[in-house]
């Protein structure tokens, strides 16, 4: 449960901070990086949540289709 | 004690994700899926305690090995389609998660065609003729 917990720190924490950064270059009036930043962020963590959805079916076929 | 590592994962995320949800809504989204893929890997570990159980008695009972492979096959089927509905449901796509459920209920049904087949063959073998 270890590494579990860490990833969503991890995560939460890209979160907030694309948050801050978002909100901080569309207070100085930089529309377009703003949203470059937040799709940054996102892209980030959808790569991480994307390797987990992996190993999540890599195991269900390992469990209910090897035998 | 899996049980209080379960829901203290699932309060923490659900704490995390209340904070993120005002600043930006997709990446609380992301969030409650990684919670439910953790929890998913997880239950699976105790799945497998079960399954080899099931195999072991299988072996003793003497029943074909094809019986066992497609009812795990169903179960694998209905786990995934469940958990890839359940996040289509999370997100407000109501529709396409009834057409994920659609599609699994069709892929079971034609997993257990053979067995139906089975059975049909016994019951017509024991009728006289």
């Amino acid at each position: 449960m270890g590494t579990e917990i860490n990833e969503i720190f991890f995560i939460a924490g890209v979160g907030i901070l694309t948050a801050v950064i978002h909100t901080v270059l569309k207070q100085s009036g930089k529309e377009e990086f703003a949203s470059w930043a937040t799709l940054t962020g996102f892209i980030v963590i959808m790569f991480t949540v994307v390797s987990y959805i992996g190993d999540l079916f890599d195991k269900v076929r390992d469990v209910f289709l090897s035998h | 004690m899996d049980i209080i590592q379960i829901a203290g994962l699932g309060l923490t995320a659900t704490m995390l994700i209340v904070v993120i949800k005002g600043k930006s809504p997709q990446i609380a989204f992301l969030l409650t899926v990684l919670v439910g893929v953790f929890i998913f890997i997880f239950l699976l570990d105790k799945i497998q305690l079960v399954i080899s159980l099931l195999e072991r008695l299988s072996v003793q009972a003497g029943v074909e090995m094809i019986f066992l492979q497609t009812i795990l096959k169903i179960i694998g089927i209905a786990y995934i389609a469940e958990f890839a509905a359940q996040v289509a449901k999370d997100t407000g796509e109501g529709s396409i998660a009834s057409k994920i459920e659609l599609a699994g209920k069709i892929l079971i049904l034609v997993l257990a065609l053979p067995i139906v087949q089975r059975v049909v063959e016994t019951v017509l073998n024991l009728l006289p003729n």
